[in-house]
This record gives structure tokens, C-alpha cells and sequence, in this order.
């Protein structure tokens, strides 16, 4: 059903397929129609991929060749404070963020489970948010109502409380930016909406014949049933949040701050690679980002093995 | 556990028809129309309620859009006491360009990204779901693992390969890409169609002499038109809304996209005319609403099915 679910798939045919007179010149075929993807693939992929590679182990500046510097840039970002710091402000994010993120996803699709009325128009104003909120408009508005004079402190105000400008303040910064993510769970409660769907029916009848409570139905068919879904949309939300940009872009100015308290990894990666023009550096931290995002799709799959149940 | 051991277990006479109403009572009284009338109020109005609270931001966006800077923050209220257009006219000319020099700057980018995802993403989708060749499973599995590829590892590289090629602010970058299928996403979106058509029907086709192209062009595109709806919709809204790529390879102010010079709003006007500022966001996100609004349909099963943001 997924990318996920069809990477677990993935296998090799065993023995040749004998290759039936209705594809015969299907080799010639597939050149021409893959011949784009191809080209992309070399290209704009693993050409780009492979000299990223080669860069990161030099000091490349855009402005000069490329001298050799072997591991220099990955022992420079280990001391590198900057670094370290816009690794802790994005592992944060994505730590806090994407499980709230989840958990709303989940309880609202809950709710909405099952003939109630009106669920498409519930379903699509809690969705509107997903689609708009990785754009400049929505972080440029998430600046003004988290500003010092913005819509947060003027609803504080009724209640004779003065806010602090939330935007604006260290503590606060990235907090504005983890609400934008929660904000954003329409998306994934789509998914588990969708999840929802293919449970069998008959399970809970099953289960209420036998006296199971509803409670009981929840933890022992939903749950259990529901967590491909929940991996799947963990994989990808941890993936998607590791890689947030524009937001912490716009509402911090372009700057990571206050005091880098926005800086995320991949603000951090822009300015060292187009802003100082320390691509050799930022090539080695795009690695390092690879390096990251696999690994935590590693350890996923890993401890799926512990609580993901396939009823394949 | 021998037969006579069973019968020792078994319960002396069979029980009567109260013993068995007491052993397995009646499921308990359905709560009565009222109350369950109650509680379906009760949930209609906190899901109104938390959906309003969700909106708020948008709806005094836009109301905000109407106002006066001078009120816009003293008024967290949707109602503008005092209505006027000045922010939209103003904030079309506050930049260096009209912002429709903006728009049209996205709809080329949109445009040739529309064309380049739908044909060559299309074509490399029925490579993989029809035909058999050297390396199948292979390659396929390398586009999947492309999908999931982090832009930023090959962002530098690509930005020196255009810049050598003197691509640097023209929109080359940001569609010739998309013409070579690199939004690998949507091949599998495709596949993943493609492979529930019936192979009769192709199958058919070529046996009664018909090319890969034709069976391409003539059967399988005409029953994908839902697959090619969702494709077309996502990479409306995901070029639309592309910020990284489009801060990097586009520097130059007329050749800004609307996400590009809505950032540079913060820099080209004091912080005191968010009226215009958040008219010109209105206008960015009214495309995006409207795909919305008629491709709906086509959102929720693409992502019900496979799962993109």
C-alpha cells in the first residue's frame, strides 16, 4: 500500500523468468520508457549524489577549485558548537512535535470514525491545515500571531494576561514552530481514517457479543489492527519533520534565531552552503543529515519488529 | 482427558431458561433517544468548536486582510468595523514587481512541472508495471529509495551544475528536473494504479498487434485518469508551496515566485503594514484553496492510499 510496505517487499524473483513471447522487446521498450527517469536518475540524482560525496571531503568555495581536505569538515562539525546546538533544537522538534502530531491524528480519526454525520466537512477543515501549512503565507501569519502585539497575546489580554512576544523569545521560539507541526495533522489522520476503514466490522461485533467493552475493543482490536498505520506514519512524519525548513526560514527572518533557538539542521546546512559558500562543509553535513535520517528509519523498522503487528 | 472425565465436568441437568438469562444477560439498556441525541450534540459541537479554533488563524487573516492597519491589532475579532481594499492594492505594488509578475513567475514553474510529472513519471511508471526487463526489481527498488532521499544531499552539487550551465535564475531548474521524472513519488503513485488494471486488456492489445506506446497512450493513460488527477493536484500544491529550491535557484527579483517574494515582504515594508502583507498571503494561498475546494476527491484517496503529507 506504501513506499514502506513495498520496500519490505521488495525481493528477488527466484530462478530467470522465462521470458514469454508477449515480452519480447520489452527490453527495447522499457529503454524508451525509461528513458527520462534514467537520464534524472544519473543526472539530477546519483551524479549530484556521488559529487557530494567527493565535495565533502574538500574545502570547495564556489569561488576556487576544490583542494582535497580529506575528513577535515566532519571533525570540524563535531566541534562545531553552532552544529551541535541545530542538531539539539531539531531532534527537540522532532522528538515533541511529531508524536503530539500523531496523537492528535489518531484521536481525531477516532472520532470521526464511522457515519457521523457530516464527517467529509470535519474531515476536510481538519485537513486544510496540512495542505497550507508548509507554505511562506501560513509561516509569515505564524509570525504575526506569535509576534509580541499578535492574535495569541490579544485573546491572552481579554483573560488580563500579558503575553511575551513568543516569536521573539528563546524559550518560546521553537515551541511556535512545534504547534505549526501539530497544527498540521490532517494529513496523517486521513491515513488512519483510511486504516480505520479496513478493520473489519465483525471483529468488534465478535468482541461486544463476548462482552469486551468498548475500552477493551479499543486496546485489543483498533490498537493491535491500527499499528501498521501508526509505523507508516511515523517513518514518514519523522522523516518530513527532520527536514523542515521554510517554517523555522520565515519566522525566524532567515536567521535561526532568537539566540538559534530556530537554527534547525537545515537552516543551519543553507547558511553554511549558499550563504558563507562553505559547500565542501555543508556537503559533509548533508551526509550527516542522510546518515540521520536513515538511521532513524533503521532503528523504526528494527523495533517495528517488537510492537508493529502484521496480520499478513 | 478420557470421555467420562467431560461428563464429570458437565453440569448435572441442563439449565433452565431463567438460569441461562442469568448466566448471559441482555446487552444493557441502549441508552434512549435523548441521551444518545445528547451526546451526538455534545461531540457535533466540541468537533465545531476545535475546528473553528484550528481556523481562527486563517479567518483573521483574511478578515485582517480587510482592515486598517491602524486596527488589525487591536481587534483579535473577526468583524472589521471598518472595511477597505487599501491593503490589497498596496500590497500588489509594494514590492520591487507587480505581485501578478510574482504569480505568473509560479504558474510557468507550476506549468512545466505539471507537464514534466504527468508525462515522464507516467512513462517510467508503465516501464515498471508492464514490462519485463534486465534489472526490474532492481531499479524499481532504487526509485523507491529515491523518494525518500533528502533534497539537501544533492542540492550543492545541483546548484554547481546549474550554475555552470548558466541556469541560475531561470526557472530551468526548477522543471527540467521534473521532465526527467526526478519526482519519483508519483512514479510509484502510478504503478501502484497501473498494476490494478486488468493485464487482459493490455495483454489483449499486443496480441492483436498493438505497439507499447499505443497500449501506453491508448489504454492505460485513458483508465488512469484518477491517478493523473492526484499526480496533477500534488504537484500543483507542492510547487505551489516549494519554498527551499526556489530561495536557492531563483535570485534575482524578477524572476522571484510568489513563496520567494512573500519572504521578502518581512525586509521591503516596516513591520507595521501587516494589512498588505497579509492580503498578498491571501492571494498566494487562494490557487492552493481552490485546488482544494474541486480536487478533494482525489486528495483524500491519494493520500489515503499512499500516504504523502
Amino acid at each position: 500500500m506504501s513506499v514502506v510496505s513495498e520496500l519490505r517487499s521488495v525481493r528477488r524473483p527466484k530462478g530467470k523468468r522465462r521470458p514469454s513471447a508477449l515480452h519480447k522487446g520489452d527490453g527495447k521498450a522499457a529503454i524508451f520508457f525509461l528513458g527520462p527517469w534514467f537520464l534524472g536518475l544519473i543526472l539530477i540524482t546519483a551524479g549530484p549524489m556521488a559529487a557530494s560525496a567527493y565535495l565533502s571531503f574538500t574545502d570547495y568555495s564556489l569561488l576556487e577549485a576544490p583542494n582535497w581536505i580529506g575528513l577535515d569538515n566532519y571533525i570540524r562539525m563535531f566541534d562545531d558548537p553552532r552544529l551541535i546546538n541545530s542538531l539539539k533544537v531539531t531532534f527537540m522538534y522532532v522528538l515533541i512535535s511529531v508524536p503530539l502530531q500523531l496523537a492528535a491524528a489518531l484521536a481525531l480519526a477516532l472520532v470521526l470514525d464511522r457515519g457521523l454525520r457530516g464527517l467529509a466537512i470535519y474531515r476536510s477543515v481538519y485537513y486544510l491545515p496540512s495542505l497550507l501549512g508548509g507554505s511562506v503565507a501560513i509561516a509569515l501569519l505564524w509570525r504575526q500571531v506569535f509576534g509580541a502585539d499578535g492574535l495569541v497575546n490579544a485573546v491572552l489580554a481579554w483573560f488580563g494576561i500579558e503575553g511575551e512576544g513568543w516569536v521573539s523569545h528563546p524559550d518560546y521560539a521553537l515551541g511556535t514552530l512545534m504547534i505549526l507541526n501539530i497544527w498540521t495533522f490532517g494529513a496523517p489522520m486521513i491515513i488512519f481514517l483510511a486504516g480505520l476503514r479496513q478493520i473489519p466490522q465483525m471483529y468488534y461485533e465478535a468482541a461486544s457479543i463476548d462482552g469486551a467493552s468498548k475500552w477493551r475493543q479499543f486496546t485489543s482490536i483498533t490498537i493491535p489492527l491500527l499499528t501498521p498505520i501508526i509505523f507508516f506514519n511515523l517513518v514518514l512524519q519523522l522523516i518530513n519533520a527532520f527536514q523542515t525548513f521554510t517554517q523555522a526560514y520565515v519566522v525566524s527572518g532567515g536567521t535561526g534565531g532568537p539566540a538559534d533557538s530556530t537554527m534547525f539542521y537545515t537552516l543551519y546546512l543553507y547558511q553554511k552552503g549558499f550563504a558563507s559558500l562553505d559547500m565542501g562543509y555543508a556537503s559533509a553535513m548533508a551526509w550527516l543529515l542522510l546518515a540521520i535520517v536513515a538511521g532513524m528509519t533503521a532503528v523504526n523498522f528494527l523495533v517495528s519488529k517488537y510492537w508493529v503487528f502484521y496480520n499478513d | 482427558m478420557t470421555e467420562s472425565s467431560v461428563r464429570d465436568k458437565a453440569p448435572a441437568t441442563t439449565p433452565s431458561i431463567v438460569e441461562m438469562a442469568e448466566r448471559y444477560p441482555e446487552p444493557q439498556e441502549k441508552p434512549t433517544y435523548w441521551r444518545s441525541r445528547t451526546r451526538s450534540l455534545l461531540k457535533h459541537a466540541g468537533l465545531i468548536a476545535f475546528g473553528l479554533v484550528m481556523l481562527y488563524p486563517l479567518l483573521w487573516m483574511i478578515a485582517s486582510s480587510f482592515k486598517p492597519d491602524a486596527i488589525i491589532f487591536r481587534e483579535p475579532g473577526l468583524w472589521p468595523t471598518d472595511v477597505t481594499l487599501e491593503n490589497y492594492t498596496e500590497g500588489w505594488n509594494a514590492l520591487l514587481h507587480p505581485f501578478s509578475h510574482y504569480l505568473l513567475n509560479s504558474a510557468i514553474i507550476v506549468a512545466g512541472s505539471l507537464v514534466g510529472n504527468l508525462v515522464a513519471c507516467s512513462m517510467a511508471a508503465y516501464a515498471f508495471a508492464r514490462l519485463e526487463f534486465r534489472g526490474r526489481g532492481l531499479w524499481f527498488a532504487i526509485m523507491l529509495m529515491s523518494i525518500m532521499l533528502p533534497i539537501h544531499v544533492i542540492i550543492v552539487p545541483q546548484y554547481i551544475l546549474f550554475s555552470e550551465l548558466n541556469w541560475i535564475n531561470t526557472f530551468l531548474p526548477l522543471i527540467v528536473p521534473k521532465l526527467l521524472a526526478t519526482d519519483a513519488f508519483f512514479i510509484f503513485l502510478m504503478v501502484q494504479f497501473f498494476r490494478g488494471i486488468p493485464r487482459e486488456l493490455d495483454e489483449a492489445a499486443r496480441l492483436d498487434g498493438c505497439g507499447h506506446f499505443r497500449i501506453y497512450f491508448r489504454i492505460m493513460l485513458p483508465l488512469s485518469l484518477p491517478a493523473l488527477a492526484t499526480t496533477a493536484i500534488f504537484t500543483f500544491i507542492w510547487t505551489w508551496n516549494d519554498f527551499f529550491s526556489q530561495l536557492i535557484f531563483l535570485t534575482r527579483p524578477d524572476m522571484y515566485t510568489v513563496p520567494v517574494a512573500l519572504r521578502t515582504f518581512i525586509d521591503a515594508t516596516s513591520e507595521s503594514s501587516w494589512g498588505s502583507l497579509f492580503a498578498m498571503s491571501i492571494v498566494s494561498l487562494i490557487p492552493i484553496f481552490l485546488v482544494f475546494l474541486f480536487g478533494q476527491k482525489y486528495l483524500v484517496k491519494g493520500i489515503a492510499t499512499t500516504g504523502i503529507k
